[in-house]
Parts: C-alpha cells; structure tokens; sequence
C-alpha cells in the first residue's frame, strides 16, 4: 500500500467515531472590523508603531514626493517593477530607475487558481539578476491592499508590484499606497485578495526579538519601509 | 515506525527538570522572556473585543477540519497538482526524511537552506541530510544559535530564549567561520550588532542557494495555499531566492477555505509574538513563472498524527496552531524552561503532544514520554490562553490515566495505592499520622521504598508538630465525630501493592 493511501486509511479508521453526515458548525459571530471610523489614521498609527516611515501626500504631490524621499535616502539606483505609473519617477533623475520586466499575467481566469505566465514582449525590460538586486539602494512600488487595525501591507504581484524577491533584496522599500485601498481588517483584505497569487503581507520592517526579546529591526528584508499615503 | 520528536538520550523530566531549576541563570533569562511575551500578548488580546468569538471560531474551524481530514488532505493536494505543485505523502519521519533528501540529490546540490520549522526538527530532517551528505544550513536568527551553539531548542517561537546576549557573541566568535562567513572583528554583545553579524553571515548564501526547506503554518484545502509567518526575512528569503522549494507539512495543517484565514491571522500573531501582526507573511499557491522557486513539493506528513486524531479526548491536541502561547503562562514551564521536557514540542502543549505522537495509548512508551504527562500542576492558564481553546489540562489527565493503565509510572501507582489504603480508615489514618509527627525530625528527604521515584520529583511538605486530629481532641476534648458508619472496608491485602508495583 502506497503511504498515501496507508495515511487516508489511517485517518478514516481514527475517525470512526464521526458520523459519515457530520456537519460541525462553525459560528462566524465574530466581527468583519473592529473599527468603522477613523480607518486610515489607524492605519498610519500602526504602521508607525511598528517602526516604518510613514508620509501623506496628495495625488499630484507624488512625482515630488518620491523625488525627497530617494534624496533624503541618498538612493543612486532605485528597482522600478512593470506596470508602475510613469509619473511617479517624473521627479528622478535619469540613470535611477532599474526597472524589471517581470509581470503577473493571468492565463485563464475561470479557477480560483489564476495561474500566470511571465511576460515575454519586447516593450518590456530585462528582468533584473539577483546580484543587481543586491547592489540596488532601493526598490519602490504600488501596493495592492493595506491593513489599519494591523498596520499591514499586502503586496500581490500586481502592476507596479512586481515579483517578490524585488521587495526583499534590497534594503529600503518606498511603498505608494493608496488610501483607497485601505481596508479596516484582516477579513476585509482577504475578500479583496486572489489566492493564486504570490502574497506578501509587510508589517513594519524585517525586524528579530530572537535576543533576550530585544527588537532589532532589519535582519533579512529591508531594514527601512517607507510608504508614501495618497490621499 | 514512528521516529520519536524527543530528543535522544533526555532523562525524564523531574530530573532534567532538577538540573534546571538550579540554574539561576535559566530561570533569570526565563522569567523576563516569558513575562515580557506575556505581557504584550494580552495587551494586543485586549484590543480585540470578539477574541472569544474568534477563539471559539478557530477551535470550531479546526474540529470541522479533523472531523473530515480525509476529505480536506485530497481536496489539498488535487488544488496544489493543478497549481503546479508535486504532493508526497510520508507516513513516519524516516520516510519523510527520505523523500526530502532524494529530491535534495535530484538537484544536484548538496546544501539546503531552511526556514524555521517546528515539523522538520520532529523528524530530525538536519541529521538525516547530513547522513546523506547533505547540509542544512538553519537561517532563523535563533536557530541559527542553536545550529551553531550545537544546542537544543528550548521554545517553540524563541528556541534560544535560554542564550543571553553575551553567550550568543561567543557562539558567534567561535562557530561563525567554521560555517561560512565569520563574525566582524570586534563583534559585541549589543542585539542590533549580533543581528548585523547574522545577516552577513548567511546573505551570500541566500543569494546563491538552490534548495530551501521549509515547514507551513497553514495550508489551505480550497485553494492549495501554503502560508508562513515569520519575522526577519529569512523566510521570505528561503521561499523566493531558490529554484526549488520543498515544504514539509503536517497533515493538521490543513485548513478547509481560503476565508478561514481571516480568523487565523488574527489569532496566530496576537498570541504568539504579541503583535498585531508579525512584520512577513508569506502566501504561495504551487509555482508562478518568473517569481520565485520553479519546483514546488509539498510533503504531507503523518508521523503519529493519525494515532492522535484517533483519541476521542486527545485529539484536540491538533488543532494547535505553534503559537507558544502556553508555554510563556506555564509556571512549570517558566521555571524549567524547554529542554526539560526533552522535546522539539515543550511546555504545556509539548506534554500532551509528545505522549501522543509515541503513542502513549498503546502502553509502551519509555519512561521520559511517561513523565510528560505529570510536567504539570494542572493550574489551566495554558487553556486560558490557547487560541484554539485546547483544553490541555482535560487532556493531561487523561494521558496520566493512559500512563497508569500501562503501568509507565509504577511509583505513583503504588503510592496511590497505599495512600488509599491509609485513607480508608481513621483509625490507620491516626495512627500514621502520629508516628510521622513524632518521627519527623528523623524523616529523609527521600521517601523510602517505591515511593522514593515519587519524592524525587517533588519536595516533601513539612510534616507538622501535631496533626490535626490530634489539636482536635486537645482543644474540643473528644475525637471528631466519625461521618455515618460506612459499611467497614476489608483492608488491602499487601500482595495487591507488591502486584501493582511489578
């Protein structure tokens, strides 16, 4: 008998005492938010709290906005994934941005598993070697779904996202978010989010208490995370 | 055929607990660990207003899922195939371990680098690679010190929660370079600075590693999604740099919808770090081309799991989620810290696991699996805090039934059996109780005979001046007034302890 079916076999003669029609219930009473008001200010609070960066801006200060912010980082390359908005790197200089070619591209839609293929058209940029990850100052990107009550971001390969390792090489993440896709809650952003894609949920920077429970932030990932909010 | 998750050669725990308590140093390092993480888990409990809600949604959640875990593995690995992903099933340790290392040798490679996992520390996966040539390098900065220290895991969420800063600089000094790249010259005992060392020492071989290794908090049957939580990045690192990724996951991992997760992410961080939420989650669904690893293969262990799913009472046990929420509130567990319990799983949730998973039910378990079962005062705070509501005390006496039933703890047996026999009738009782009075200057530390296994376990009580009956008679004048005549008891015969105590 294959393991596989020894282990089934094992797991049905375990449960010899279930009825073969046992529904058990599962009560949801538990809430969808804890908070209905006040959302994004919790949001920027906890991200606070958890030590990241944390900048509001208006839609058409944005170009600006990240220009300051790789100043003040004194950033020379920044990574760039596909599908970012031009506009947002208007304000750099030219020789900045590395940009990656890599992006999410759905090959059929009628599953909950949406299974991509990686671009391969000639409008796009190389996609960028681990090694040039490692030498870049910086990479900036969108960001798909924030968290208020948790201060999370969640990252799921989408345009301006790009593929996973490029917010994890390199050490300071400048993340756009926009307040419109700030949700309350853990559930709320699990409703808005696809499963077949790869996800990243960032909340403050790499960060260890392995030492006598001390936080050190920034062991692996970046150790900086700024995030621009677009209001 | 099941491989033990205990680790080789441990004495049972009153002894290893002995040694333990006497070290001043552990239980210093302890206490501020376990009361710190304590302290921040119920700040951020308190925060949420329906916690018992999701509590009792996460136990139900988990029930629903063991009560048709069949169903759910099938559903799991026909969601993972059609994701691109390649599903093994391992019934033991050694065969699990087998598997890893043949699609290890497949790649031509002869490192791996892992995430933290509780599951492959069970089956002992970094020995068995090592038999086969190949190298397991740990990359979670505690157990990194535990790899390095050539140590063992003391805590399920902080393994090194018995290393303070200065032990950790010299593990460092000494091991680093005989591992890849040494500590800075220089280096101190300062976190953030030990923390720099870790990063530099493994970030080239994150960037050049081919294989990773990892465990799953969670898998989801609907969607064939893995998730892991983690803190540093290493994780992120071990799951997105490689070119093959290999997930050792044990069968109760498995959660029924992609929804569930809603009450899991909240439960998980809360009660494990005592934050909001750890700063990376992970979640993968088989490959995606161009990001991240190219081959996914998930390893779906059973390992005894199968033994505990078939104890009515015991099975509750599975729905654990590893936060080590029970660990921090244990008072056993704050004074012996974890390697006491002689287990990758210690604590209070490693006293009921262990047994089970060596199959403490067949009555033929040694005697430092036995004495899990008895690593507790049964006060309840690890079920007050358990974030899928196991009532691990419930559990607990149930195990020591299994254990006296299959005689595994001989001394406490024949105790109780005497004691029985005192207790039976006042006047033995009265009797016993004067001679130990009058005697108790001259009592041993040690209780003699078979009971000697049991007192040295536990400090003997002070026996008083007098007893109680005796201050009775002595203030009120007459003997307390004996309860009903009961139908008088035939005495014990001698032989049925001598019986007992074989």
């Amino acid at each position: 008998m294959s393991s596989r079916a020894a282990i089934l076999a094992r797991v049905r003669r375990a449960l010899a005492d279930v009825p073969s029609d046992d529904d058990f219930p599962v009560a949801r009473d538990y809430a969808r938010a804890h908070v209905a008001e006040g959302v994004l200010e919790l949001f920027v609070a906890h991200l606070r709290d958890y030590r990241a960066v944390v900048h509001e801006v208006a839609e058409d200060a944005l170009p600006d906005a990240v220009a300051a912010a790789v100043e003040r980082r004194g950033a020379r390359t920044v990574v760039t994934p596909a599908g970012l908005p031009p506009a947002w790197t208007a304000g750099l200089a030219e020789g900045v941005c590395l940009a990656d070619g890599w992006a999410y591209e759905q090959l059929y839609d009628n599953s909950i598993n949406n299974r991509p293929t990686v671009a391969d058209r000639a409008d796009r940029a190389d996609i960028l070697t681990t090694s040039t990850l490692d030498t870049a100052d910086g990479v900036l990107t969108a960001a798909a779904v924030g968290i208020a009550e948790t201060g999370t971001i969640v990252l799921d390969a989408g345009p301006g996202q790009g593929r996973r390792a490029l917010t994890l090489v390199p050490d300071w993440h400048l993340c756009v978010m926009r307040a419109a896709d700030v949700v309350a809650s853990v559930p709320q952003a699990l409703e808005r989010l696809d499963p077949g894609r790869p996800l990243t949920w960032i909340s403050g920077p790499s960060a260890t208490s392995d030492i006598e429970l001390d936080r050190v932030e920034g062991v692996h990932g970046p150790r900086t995370l700024e995030v621009l909010i677009v209001r | 055929m099941t491989s033990p998750p205990t680790f080789l050669g441990m004495p049972p725990f009153p002894e290893a607990a002995r040694s333990a308590v006497s070290n001043p140093q552990l239980r210093h390092n302890l206490r501020k660990a376990t009361h710190t993480i304590r302290d921040k888990r119920a700040h951020v409990v308190g925060e949420l207003s329906d916690w018992a809600e999701l509590r009792a949604a996460g136990a139900a959640i988990k029930d629903r899922t063991l009560r048709r875990l069949d169903e759910y593995l099938l559903a799991a690995e026909a969601a993972v195939a059609a994701a691109g992903g390649t599903v093994h099933w391992a019934a033991d340790a050694a065969e699990a371990n087998r598997i890893v290392a043949d699609l290890v040798r497949a790649t031509g490679e002869t490192e791996v680098v892992k995430v933290k996992s509780m599951v492959t520390q069970e089956i002992g996966l970094n020995e068995a690679l090592a038999a086969e040539g190949i190298r397991a390098y740990e990359t979670d900065l505690a157990e990194l010190i535990v790899q390095l220290g050539d140590d063992l895991p003391s805590h399920i969420l902080v393994p090194a929660i018995h290393r303070n800063r200065a032990e950790i600089r010299e593990i460092f000094v000494r091991e680093m370079a005989e591992w890849g790249v040494p500590a800075p010259p220089g280096l101190s005992d300062e976190p953030a600075a030990l923390a720099e060392a870790a990063r530099r020492h493994l970030r080239e071989r994150f960037l050049s590693a081919k294989v990773a290794v990892s465990g799953a908090n969670f898998l989801v049957a609907e969607t064939g999604t893995l998730v892991v939580v983690e803190s540093e990045g290493n994780g992120r690192m071990c799951l997105t740099l490689p070119e093959t990724l290999i997930s050792v996951v044990g069968i109760e991992k498995v959660v029924p919808t992609w929804a569930d997760l809603e009450v899991f992410l909240q439960l998980l961080p809360r009660s494990s770090t005592g934050e909001r939420m750890n700063p990376y989650t992970s979640m993968w669904t088989g490959v995606t081309p161009g990001d991240g690893p190219r081959d996914f293969h998930l390893v779906l262990l059973d390992n005894g799991r199968t033994d505990v799913l078939a104890d009515t009472t015991g099975r509750q046990a599975l729905r654990c989620i590893r936060c080590s929420a029970c660990l921090n509130v244990c008072p056993v567990y704050e004074r012996t810290g974890g390697h006491a319990y002689g287990s990758v799983y210690p604590g209070p949730i490693g006293a009921i696991l262990v047994p089970q998973l060596r199959g403490v039910a067949t009555g033929k378990v040694d005697p430092q699996t036995a004495s899990l079962p008895y690593a507790s005062s049964l006060c309840g705070a690890c079920y007050e805090v358990c974030p899928v509501a196991i009532d691990i005390p419930e559990v607990l006496v149930h195990l020591r039934e299994q254990v006296v039933e299959g005689g595994g703890h001989r001394a406490e047996r024949a105790a109780m059996r005497a004691a029985e026999w005192v207790f039976d009738d006042a006047k033995r009782l009265r009797t016993v109780q004067r001679v130990a009075a009058r005697s108790r200057r001259l009592l041993p530390r040690r209780a003699p005979g078979p009971g000697a296994a049991w007192s040295d376990s536990r400090a003997l009580p002070e026996v008083p001046a007098q007893s109680f009956r005796d201050w009775w008679v002595r203030e009120r004048g007459a003997p307390p007034a004996r309860p009903p005549a009961a139908p008088a008891q035939p005495p014990v015969e001698k032989n049925r302890i001598e019986e007992d105590d074989r």
